[in-house]
């Protein structure tokens, strides 16, 4: 593959990954390394719903079915976990944030992610719009496995994967930052992969 | 690998645990603070892939201790709510 081009292996869909290893990563291959802080949360889809509060004006939320029928994007991205690993070319399928968050109004600055089994990783909200996030269900053409999140899992591909929360159920939003499970173990508050901050005063 | 055939028991944190507690804490009798299971640490459900430690009750899996190490530091949470009964 190494004389394909990434970025043009494909006519639809969203091309971000640009094949480059982030400063102490090493490239996984064809493995998908599984990390898990707890047993794996099994939510039927028909008791799944996704919740946007916090500081809006009012409340959104999903079921399901409603959020399966909202306008979706076919998104193909590298990833880069903290524990040094990256994957070039991941192919997932979801709905923007952008759509997602613009159901409601709000002056905050940042989110908590909040997912099943009590997980949390806080991100700013800018972080968050302009094509750089994405509630995904569909992992390389298929339901997201639960071991990789599934039904429902945050793409944040910008930032090491810790952010893109597993089993995630919705987002909190608010004008001030509030640091998530590894965030406040002494990993790094905002996790730029390029910047290597992996921990808290890198 | 499925979540749970990769959890180990508590003995697999002896040695992280050895850096923070004087005494062999995978020993010590140790109550859940949700469920009120009581049963050595060595006994409570470690799962050590991810970035840092979480162990969990064997019983009900809530969370009684998670601990991270990074560069010169060593963290650990016991927000959990667990009672440690420490022999002398």
């Amino acid at each position: 593959m190494a004389f394909v081009s990434r970025g043009f292996l494909g006519r639809s869909g969203t091309h971000r990954g640009t094949g480059e290893l982030p400063p102490g990563q090493y490239d996984v291959g064809d493995g998908f390394p599984v990390l898990s802080a707890g047993p794996t949360p099994r939510t039927a889809t028909e008791d799944w719903d996704f919740t946007i509060d916090g500081e809006v004006a009012e409340r959104a939320r999903w079921t399901w079915q409603e959020f399966r029928s909202l306008p979706r994007e076919d998104v193909v991205v590298d990833i880069h976990c903290v524990t040094k690993w990256s994957k070039f070319r991941t192919a997932w399928s979801g709905v923007s944030l952008d759509t997602l968050l613009a159901a409601v109004d709000t002056s905050a600055e940042y989110a908590v992610a909040v997912s099943d089994g009590g997980y949390t990783t806080n991100l700013p909200l800018e972080d968050l719009v302009d094509g750089r996030a994405w509630i995904v269900d569909r992992y390389e053409g298929e339901p997201l496995a639960a071991e990789h999140g599934g039904p429902a899992r945050l793409l944040c591909p910008h930032l090491y994967f810790w952010k893109s929360a597993k089993w995630v159920r919705g987002l909190r939003l608010s004008s001030t930052d509030e640091p998530g499970f590894w965030e406040t173990l002494g990993y790094h508050d905002y996790g730029d992969p390029w910047r290597e901050q992996r921990y808290a005063g890198d | 690998m499925t979540t749970e055939s990769r959890r180990l028991d508590g003995n697999a944190a002896a040695g992280r645990l050895a850096d923070v507690f004087v005494f062999d804490a995978t020993v010590v009798r140790t109550r859940c603070g949700t469920c009120g299971t009581s049963a050595p640490l060595g006994h409570y459900h470690v799962y050590a892939d991810g970035p840092g430690m979480v162990v969990r009750c064997p019983t009900c899996e809530k969370m009684i201790m998670r601990l991270a190490q990074t560069p010169g530091h060593t963290w650990l949470d016991m927000g959990g709510a667990a009672t440690l009964d420490i022999g002398e």
